[in-house]
């Protein structure tokens, strides 16, 4: 015998937690068990919800699981990453430690490596969103400034990283618009939304400009590491960063102008101190 | 001059100073208040420069005009470089305008000399007052303070930035007389000093404050009372130039040791000296050590979170010679080498000091592998699991199913631990 869940939308972590605490209950193995989300196209095939309320139907022939206040903490995480086999690797983990006493004092366990090394991928996402997210200010109908930033997370985040952005900029009104979700804060109230589309926000606006002369002269030219630069601000993350456009002339540039910088003779001082 | 330009040369005039953290902060948010930022402890890198440091801080020079003739800063009076100057309220406008963009996590502001130091602190303790006070900004301030400036300067400083820095610039006091020639060694350590005791009894005034009961009457509406005053939750940091005079690695090292110890930093940064526009003839001018840089971050890594003396990671030069960390292997794997005799170390038994000496494991790593052997041996398996490097684990390590035999005596067991040296293209 084997079930299919389907969970109403990819981040369901209440869904997921009833309909697996009744699975285990009811003595479903983690191979009789199939995960999925509606919307998905083998998820579509089912139809949303159904399953979910039938998994909870199941007998109760075991105690409910315990598990760490950890555990939990780990899932909240891993339900956001975008790997189809997050839900699979939950429940099996949740399974194993409901019949293996020492799993949970086992942190070398493939398992539970394998869901460390997922909720870390999240949790590096939710960080670059906070560093990467640029907001570019637009006059909205009430003469009022509102700062929209489009942003291309890895995993279905946006919601989850609000509230960074809502702590941060509480006295302002600002929109983040993601391919997955969108999330706004007038002031006093968040609202989500559908997701957007990288036309929804807007271009670049003259201040910006500042920006980008900062960046050109923070750079020194003496020190070229691209490396170093793309490991922690990788490509894929560029096209959103205006910055990024300036990173290949920079880069072109440096070796002669460090080159220029080491070859110039030494000029003849002049003393010049301000006179306020 | 407009601010576009301004902006180019007091950034140009900041890039040497090589700290960006914006980490230790007290966590704070802008719930409630008037205006923007918060901190959450951990530093956010909002951008990354082509020379791969992060850009966390708005990091800017007041002004680069500056009175002093130290001979490695671009800065130095006697250089030729183009001069400008904020207003107090340009760098509080260009910091807002860059934090609501979210480009950055705050403001670093350092200044050349101008006037006298006491006139020159002013101005900087302004642009910070004003940030905190006028704007309620709550994000990072980062102040570099200028050790012959008032007590009382100093004082106001701490009060209103995350962190305060004071650059020792050379690791020896010979150095700085002979490169730096209006800096004071014995004020600088005066400075870091003060601002440690300052730091110290705020913390001290804090966890006092947060130990003692608080006493409310009936219906009262808050029981909380205001906050002792803060002074520089994040601590403060340093920074030593390396390469502009002859100092060897096991120096620079000792001189960290002593300001780790001493003044309790939190970081010391280590900066390659790197050609600037307009250098002095006095220094000569070459690719910056860059490689020695990552040697010296690496050995003191080893000294903040592995347990090593800072004597042990350098053996002592002779004659002039020596005294210098290895460029091809990190300082870890150096120390494990010349001390093969401590080795191979069982996982399954040895204490955890013995274990952070293993080459290629890190702290976490070693953490995982105690809390698993509560439970059962650890096997060749598991190293594979944790995704250490395993060239370099198994010679020192002994494990259920693995011994390293003569791995350990052969003669090119440094050799083959070397990375093979690289061709790099110049545009990589």
């Amino acid at each position: 015998m084997s079930r299919t869940v389907t969970l109403p939308h990819p981040t369901d972590w209440p869904g997921f937690r009833r309909a697996a605490r009744a699975l285990v209950q009811a003595g479903m193995a983690p191979g009789q068990v199939d995960w999925r989300v509606a919307g998905d196209a083998a998820g579509d095939l089912f139809g949303a919800g159904a399953e979910e309320g039938a998994a909870a139907a199941l007998p109760a022939l075991h105690p409910a699981p315990q598990v760490p206040a950890a555990f939990v903490r780990l899932c909240e995480t891993l339900v956001l990453h975008r790997d189809p086999a997050r839900f699979a690797l939950m429940y099996r983990l949740l399974w194993r430690l409901a019949h293996e006493g020492a799993l949970r004092r086992d942190p070398l366990d493939a398992d539970r490596l394998q869901a460390r090394r997922m909720a870390r991928a999240v949790a590096r996402d939710m960080h670059k969103m906070h560093a990467f997210v640029r907001f570019r200010p637009v006059a909205d109908g009430d003469g009022q400034t509102l700062h929209v930033a489009w942003f291309e997370p890895d995993h279905f985040i946006t919601e989850a990283n609000a509230g960074f952005f809502v702590r941060r900029f509480t006295q302002m009104r600002w929109a983040i618009l993601t391919p997955d979700a969108s999330v706004r804060w007038d002031g006093e109230a968040l609202h989500t939304g559908p997701g957007a589309q990288r036309a929804d926000a807007p271009p670049p606006d003259a201040g910006e400009a500042l920006w980008l002369t900062y960046y050109r002269h923070i750079f020194n030219p003496a020190r070229l590491k691209l490396d170093m630069m793309r490991k922690e601000m990788p490509r894929r993350y560029w096209h959103n960063l205006p910055e990024a456009t300036l990173i290949s002339e920079l880069a072109q540039g440096a070796p002669e102008r460090s080159a220029h910088m080491v070859a110039a003779g030494a000029t003849t001082p002049r003393r010049r101190i301000a006179a306020r | 001059m407009n601010l576009q330009s301004k902006l180019a040369i007091l950034a140009d005039a900041a890039k040497y100073d090589a700290s960006c953290a914006s980490s230790g902060a007290a966590p704070r948010d802008s719930v409630g208040g008037r205006g923007i930022g918060s901190t959450e402890g951990m530093g956010i890198c909002h951008s990354y420069a082509p020379d791969g440091r992060c850009i966390s801080l708005l990091k800017v020079l007041l002004t680069n005009y500056c009175q002093y003739d130290c001979l490695y800063c671009v800065n130095r009076v006697t250089s030729n470089v183009p001069r400008a100057r904020f207003s107090v309220a340009e760098v509080v406008a260009l910091t807002l305008d860059f934090y609501r963009r979210n480009c950055i996590e705050g403001l670093f502001l350092s200044s050349g000399i101008i006037q006298s130091p006491d006139y020159t602190m002013e101005q900087v303790v302004e642009v910070a007052r004003v940030l905190r006070e006028e704007h309620d900004f709550r994000g990072y301030i980062h102040l570099k303070t200028i050790p012959d400036a008032a007590p009382e300067l100093l004082q106001r400083a701490g009060r209103y930035a995350d962190r305060l820095s004071i650059n020792i610039e050379l690791p020896t006091a010979q150095g700085l007389a002979a490169l730096a020639p209006e800096k004071n060694g014995a004020a600088i350590d005066r400075s870091m000093a003060r601002m440690a005791v300052h730091i110290r009894e705020a913390r001290a005034a804090r966890d006092a404050q947060a130990a003692a009961p608080v006493a409310s009457l009936p219906r009262a509406r808050s029981t909380r009372r205001a906050s002792a005053p803060p002074f520089a939750p994040g601590g403060q940091s340093t920074q030593m130039i390396v390469g502009a005079d002859a100092t060897d690695d096991r120096t620079i090292l000792a001189t960290s040791a002593r300001l780790y110890g001493r003044h309790r930093l939190r970081r010391v940064y280590y900066s390659a000296f790197s050609p600037i526009p307009d250098a002095a003839r006095a220094l000569p001018l070459a690719a910056p050590p860059m490689v020695r840089e990552h040697r010296l971050y690496q050995a003191d890594w080893l000294m903040r979170f592995y347990g090593f003396a800072h004597e042990e990671i350098v053996p002592p030069g002779r004659d002039g010679q020596g005294g210098m960390l290895a460029l091809a292997i990190d300082p870890k794997l150096a120390w494990a080498l010349a001390h093969r005799e401590r080795f191979p170390v069982d996982l399954n038994t040895a204490p955890r000091e013995l274990l952070l000496r293993v080459p290629g494991l890190g702290v976490t790593a070693v953490d995982r592998l105690l809390a698993a052997r509560r439970v059962r041996r650890i096997r060749h398996a598991d190293l594979a699991r944790l995704r250490v490097p395993l060239t370099k684990v198994l010679p020192f390590v002994e494990a259920a199913d693995h011994r390293p035999g003569r791995a350990l005596e052969a003669v090119d067991l440094a050799a083959r631990l070397a990375p093979p040296p690289r061709q790099r293209g110049l545009f990589e």
